[in-house]
């Protein structure tokens, strides 16, 4: 199987300050990749570097083969990369269809004039988009809130959308930033799901998630990142007897648990 | 949200029926004027309320829209109609060139860098006497088309056709600014307001949209300048200046900078309140000030915004 | 030589004020995040109202000190009644509201005064003093060293005072001041005060030199923000280095490449820097957080 993302030797300093050093990984079609690690490990800087969002001091990025590095995310976005973000970035004013609609953006839009003077191609394009976009909120179940303005759903709706969102680039890579926060265990087990699906239709995933239970029981590969560095990697059974993990992250997480 | 079709349709029925209750023929004078504004607000709202980009300079765009009304004619004998569509394709070509540097910068430093190329080009169309006849400004020829109208019988005063050339511009204008806000560019222009990061993950290139708002707006502001120049047959350097774009830019805020209706009723405010303030003579900057204040500390979200919310709450 | 030396002193003069205006728009943008473009009008008040309680009968210092008290209220009124009602408001209504007050104060001092312009006489007198073949006026001197004095207290007062220390712990984290104990409300009233005054010094300071009127205050607004946006926003010794940056850019302009186009000169140079250097000459570089 060709490896779809490949990151190596990444590395950030802020002000002089190593935030992530020297981080390499691969996720392969259709594989779930979680990255681990106690707070303020670096799990979130090193999505922002590998999405374009922070340019990295050190490293590379691969998107099946290519070299992307620090490449705007905009410009990923067209490769096939995706995201969600730890800290919600719904487009708070406009409408939950609205915001799954964006998701389209690629799909839907067309020359300018089209959409000043409302041209049937413009129409068409829009109108495709729209009956996906629906279909695609039916999925995380969120097709009845289709109208409604998106800042008045509730923090796991808004997950989910973001989710939706994401997809609605049918990426071939999709980083997933902590999607399961906040929600209770119901909606956990559908994220769970859901996740476990779009893999399988050949997506690879790279998750950063909290929740122990969900990293063990979907991820195929762990890497566990401590001060920005990565301490160790492996299949989840393997990653959970590891006793570097156990002392940097699981030994403070299972005394809570 | 109030729909486009209904937005049309209070903005078409505002426009034929206004003038059965006008008492004089004076008020065809400020109809014109707020349907003027309202043309430049409606760009404006395109660029704030749906980018949530600022900008302080766009009456530098309606000076370009209407000194070209005034020298194109006299220097290459262009038809003035035809100069007003030079001179916003210029002023969008000028948009489209100090956008792409200038939309790089975000919040205050974008507000004096437009503030700057605003004060430029009224520096220089004050400065450049020799083409522009300086500060006391310059004569426009006269549009020609009223008398084209009186040959096929529709006679009507010099007020009352500038009232209906307008208003048919600002309803055609807010036309194509409702298409825009549902449309896959409008869709990803408010979504780069709401969050920059997300709307670049989900494709969308930011530069050149905020780029082509710009651009949009600054050809609105243009025709707004040419409109003005032709009705009044006459243009100054004062058009371009600051005190301009500040009153649009309020305009636009007062209304509720979202919405294309809001545009509407923040230029109508504006463009009465100075004329009832005449009566109070010397106060009239005192209360300018005060209303100025006063409806931004009490309405931030806007004019428009503020009294939905007030109706829908009492629905509760 | 001497006619370069005669461009450089006047445009220190000028970016002297400039300077003035531009620390003003920084004290406010610090505490508030607030631009202030009612800045100049402060300027405005300390001449005027040095004027007109001149010729009500104080002496010039007293009625000095008296407009920089008054001017002072002023700018604390400001930030109680139109600025910390509108927390929270987008930027746009917020330089809605500074301009709003901007127009406010020009209407009250037309009212309250007149349109005609007014000067009083210089400190020293006006024999000029001779430097290197140049010529500087006794009352330039007195903006100059002005100036100086208020930076120098203004620097001591950030790095020595608790107060000063108070006030830019708020500008770095408001909530993080407020949990450590700031009264952050005091703090922005202080730093209206603070803002408005220096302004009114400024204007004090130079009305023997260039006259004031009712309508001065606009057109240093836009120069000090251009200043203060030069230096980089929120940046006191940006706001010094903007403003005589921006003083002696004009003066070489007018001197040397037309005097028409002076005022063009500041915001041609703050374009090109923009371009260059999106935050300004001293602004910090920050990253998004996501």
């Amino acid at each position: 199987m060709t490896t779809l993302l490949e990151v190596s030797g990444l590395g950030i300093t802020f002000g002089g300050l190593k935030a992530v050093q020297d981080v390499g990984f691969r996720v392969n079609p259709g594989e779930i990749v979680s990255v681990i690690g106690p707070n303020g490990a670096g799990k979130t800087t090193l999505f922002n570097m590998i999405s374009g969002v922070y340019k990295p001091s050190t490293g590379s990025v691969k998107l099946d083969g290519e070299n992307v590095t620090s490449m705007d995310p905009y410009l990923l976005a067209r490769r096939g990369l995706s995201r969600t973000f730890q800290n919600l970035q719904i487009f708070q004013t406009m409408t939950v269809l609205e915001n799954a609609i964006s998701g389209f953006h690629l799909q839907e839009m067309g020359p300018l004039l089209a959409d000043l003077f409302h041209l049937p191609s413009m129409k068409s394009r829009a109108g495709k988009a729209e009956t996906e976009a629906r279909a695609l909120l039916e999925r995380v179940r969120l097709g009845n809130a289709a109208e409604k303005e998106a800042s008045s759903l509730s923090y796991g709706a808004l997950k989910r959308l973001e989710i939706a969102r994401a997809l609605a680039l049918k990426p071939r890579v999709l980083l997933l930033d902590e999607p399961a926060a906040g929600c209770n265990a119901v909606e956990t087990e559908e994220i769970d799901h859901l996740i476990a699906e779009v893999a399988a239709s050949g997506v690879a995933i790279l998750l950063v998630e909290h929740d122990m239970k969900m990293v063990m029981r979907i991820s195929n590969h762990i890497v566990v990142l401590d001060h920005g560095e990565k301490i160790a990697e492996g299949r989840p059974e393997e990653v959970s007897r590891n006793p570097k993990v156990i002392e940097a992250y699981l030994g403070t997480e299972a005394a809570n648990a | 949200m109030v729909t486009k079709r209904v937005t049309l349709l209070i903005l078409a029925i505002l426009v034929i029926a206004s003038p059965f209750f006008f008492p004089s023929s004076f008020y065809y004078r400020i109809g014109s004027l707020i349907f003027v504004n309202g043309l430049a607000v409606t760009g404006l709202v395109i660029l704030i309320g749906y980018a949530g980009q600022i900008s302080l300079g766009h009456a530098g765009f309606a000076g370009i829209g209407g000194y070209s009304c005034a020298l194109l004619p006299a220097h290459l004998g262009l038809h003035p109609g035809i100069a007003a569509i030079v001179g916003a394709i210029l002023s969008g070509a000028i948009a489209w060139l100090v956008g792409r540097p200038i939309l790089r910068l975000k919040g205050h430093y974008l507000a004096i860098a437009t503030l700057g190329f605003g004060i430029l080009v009224s520096m220089v169309l004050a400065n450049e006497a020799w083409l522009t006849k300086g500060p006391d400004g310059i004569e426009v020829p006269d549009l020609g088309l009223k008398d084209v109208l009186e040959l096929v019988g529709l006679d009507l005063s010099n007020s009352q056709f500038w009232y209906w050339f307008s208003g048919i511009a600002f309803v055609i204008g807010a036309w194509v600014a409702l298409n825009l806000y549902d449309s896959p560019s409008g869709r990803a222009l408010r979504a780069l307001h709401g969050s920059e990061i997300a709307a670049r993950t989900v494709g969308i290139d930011v530069a050149r949209l905020k780029l082509q708002a710009f651009v949009i707006s600054a050809v609105y502001a243009s025709l707004a300048g040419s409109l003005l120049a032709l009705q009044n047959k006459f243009i100054t350097p004062d058009v371009a200046g600051f005190m301009h774009s500040i009153e649009w830019v309020t305009m636009a805020v007062l209304g509720g900078a979202g919405s294309v209706l809001g545009a509407f009723f923040g230029a109508a405010i504006l463009t009465t309140l100075p004329q009832v303030l005449t009566v109070f003579q010397e106060y009239e900057q005192i209360l300018l000030g005060l209303v100025m204040m006063l409806c931004m500390i009490f309405m931030r979200d806007g004019l428009l915004p503020s009294v939905l919310r007030l109706i829908r709450g009492k629905d509760k | 030589m001497a006619e370069l030396m005669q461009f450089v002193l006047s445009g220190l003069t000028v970016g002297a004020v400039y300077a003035l205006v531009a620390l003003g728009f920084t004290i406010i943008y610090n505490a508030s995040d607030v631009v202030n473009f009612a800045q100049g009008e402060f300027v405005m008040l300390g001449g005027m109202i040095t004027v007109f309680a001149n010729m009500a009968g104080l002496p010039i210092p007293l009625a000095a000190l008296t407009a920089i008290v008054v001017t002072a209220v002023a700018g604390v009124a400001l930030n109680k009644l139109a600025i910390e009602p509108a927390r929270g408001a987008p930027v746009v209504s917020l330089i809605i509201i500074t301009i709003g007050a901007s127009i406010f104060m020009r209407g009250l001092a037309q009212v309250v005064f007149d349109k005609q312009l007014h000067r009083f006489p210089a400190f020293t007198g006006d024999t000029p003093i001779m430097i290197m073949g140049a010529t500087i006026l006794p009352q330039a001197l007195w903006v100059l060293f002005g100036a100086l004095v208020v930076f120098a207290g203004l620097w001591a007062f950030f790095t020595r005072t608790l107060t000063g220390k108070a006030v830019l712990a708020t500008s770095n984290n408001r909530l993080a001041a407020q949990l450590v104990g700031i009264n952050t409300n005091w703090v922005m009233t202080m730093s209206f005060a603070l803002s408005a005054g220096i302004g009114a010094l400024a204007g004090v300071l130079v009305t023997p030199i260039t006259n004031t009127s009712y309508d001065v205050g606009i057109a240093l607004a836009l120069k000090g923000f251009a200043a203060a946006m030069l230096g980089g926003m929120g940046n006191p010794i940006g706001a010094l280095v903007g403003g005589l940056l921006l003083g002696l850019i004009e003066a070489l302009t007018a001197g040397y490449i037309s005097s028409v186009y002076k005022d063009a000169a500041a915001f041609v140079v703050i374009l090109l820097v923009l371009f260059f250097m999106p935050r300004g000459i001293f602004g910090k570089s920050s990253t998004d957080r996501v």
